[in-house]
């Protein structure tokens, strides 16, 4: 069935961006000071051709599409959104990533002058997640550099996010500045802080509860008063694409 | 101070019934923003637990400041178990789309609803006994024990509000502060300490 994207008044308004702030609406208010022009992503680690790049090296114009997603958080909320990136997998090869490159470390940036929650020790800034190299170069996977054919909000994650729309939200890291490529498994910042409540793979998984809440349904944003919940799917629906590349695996444990 | 005391209770409950009017208010305005489920699901909790932290103010205010506002606490914890009542059913009907089977086994499952439930059923009990009749009936010293009960209901409530969040958010660790020296200054050496005193303060004075 075909969704109806949310608004982009939903999309922009609603958001976990914990930089800017603890509340949802904390992104709105507090992400405009942010500068993302100039900006730089380092791509390094295990690749043929490391460096500095321009977000217009990364998703140029003329290479950008549109890709409407399921996003559904790890607090059981879920809206569509209508991205516009690049997949990451032509970034990585325009990189060259080299044989013995396993996983895919990303970093966001650490600018405490303009992301106020950094000023606090609340986290351990800066934000981290990181993919297995076959889940980066998913075709599913991709680099957004704006929604609804407008260049990304701040409170989006400008100038460049990722997203992988089978794993909870908090694995599409926003306002990236730095691509590792290494062959061990990086430190997420979530797993780090409550390895019990937040695993690496964070795949959608209607079967395996937070340990402090249940899975299995969400409600979607934009649904009304009245609107309920409805069953959250398997990799956020995308199983038919993705579940091969966990064939054989526990994902009650590796969760 | 006097005048304060003279005010009839009415006036507790119309003031209590500002937030829910504002919250109504503001959900038909359409003023609650992208997931007004939340908003009202949250705010109708907070506002619970304001008023509890209210009525555990009345005993600390007479001891220290010597001012009665005792028949204040009776409708400032009925609001308090209206407003979770109301929260609980936002909660049920709202948030949860009254998906009966999924509600039994969280709130059997997850400790942050466990906890909720149990709140919400200490603050029914207390509002069940809260008029003079139960009173007479139970007796004073029945009655005491069981509205005791609300040193517990009030930092299970906070710790309720904390559980939910996937940080330790300010706000609400404030509050589980504040109740923390509500229910200190109940304690035997605070609380005679503090007599003491305030009779030696009199003496000098005298």
């Amino acid at each position: 069935a075909v969704e109806k994207p949310n608004s982009f008044e939903q999309i922009t308004n609603y958001n976990n961006f914990y930089e800017f702030g603890f509340s949802k609406t904390d992104p709105a208010d507090n992400a405009g000071q942010l500068t993302t022009d100039p900006w730089a992503v380092e791509i390094g680690g295990l690749v043929d051709r490391p460096g500095s790049y321009s977000v217009a090296d990364l998703a140029p114009a003329n290479a950008v599409e549109e890709r409407i997603y399921r996003l559904r958080c790890v607090e059981a909320w879920s809206m569509v959104i209508p991205w516009l990136g690049v997949p990451l997998a032509g970034v990585l090869e325009k990189a060259g990533v080299q044989p013995g490159a396993k996983f895919v470390a990303f970093e966001t940036l650490y600018r405490p002058e303009e992301m106020p929650e950094q000023r606090r020790r609340s986290m351990d800034w800066p934000y981290r997640e990181g993919l297995r190299l076959d889940e980066a170069m998913h075709p599913l996977t991709i680099l957004a550099t704006g929604l609804y054919g407008k260049p990304m909000p701040n409170q989006n994650g400008a100038p460049i996010r990722l997203v992988v729309p089978w794993k909870y939200g908090f694995k599409s890291i926003k306002s990236i500045v730095k691509i590792t490529l290494t062959d061990r498994q990086p430190v997420t910042t979530w797993q780090a802080m409550q390895p019990r409540e937040y695993g690496f793979y964070a795949n959608v998984n209607p079967q395996v509860d937070h340990p402090r809440w249940s899975q299995a349904t969400e409600r979607r944003i934009g649904a009304g008063l009245l609107g309920g919940r409805q069953e959250t799917l398997m990799f956020n629906g995308y199983g038919d694409q993705v579940a091969q590349l966990y064939a054989g695996m526990d994902l009650a444990r590796d969760y | 101070m006097d005048r304060i005391r003279r005010l009839p209770t009415g006036v507790v409950w119309a003031l209590g019934a500002l937030p829910l009017a504002l919250l109504v208010w503001d959900t038909l305005a359409g003023k609650l923003g992208v997931d007004p489920v939340r908003d009202i699901e949250h705010r109708l909790g907070r506002t619970a637990v304001y008023f509890l932290l209210a009525s555990l103010c009345i005993t600390p205010i007479l001891r220290m400041g010597r001012v009665n506002l005792v028949k204040f606490r009776r409708p400032l914890g009925l609001l308090a178990a209206s407003y979770a009542g109301l929260h609980l059913l936002a909660w049920a009907i709202l948030d949860m789309g009254l998906l009966w089977p999924q509600m039994l086994k969280d709130i059997a499952k997850r400790p942050y609803l466990t906890i909720g439930m149990a709140v919400f059923v200490i603050l029914l009990l207390l509002a069940a006994t809260s008029s003079n009749k139960a009173i007479r009936r139970l007796g004073p010293l029945r009655w005491r024990a069981i509205h005791r009960w609300v040193y517990l209901a009030a930092p299970l409530a906070v710790f309720h509000w904390l559980l939910a969040y996937k940080v330790w958010p300010g706000k609400p660790l404030a509050i589980l502060g504040l109740v923390a020296i509500l229910l200190a200054l109940r304690l035997p050496w605070l609380r005679d300490g503090h007599q003491k005193v305030k009779k030696t303060v009199i003496k000098s004075g005298g």
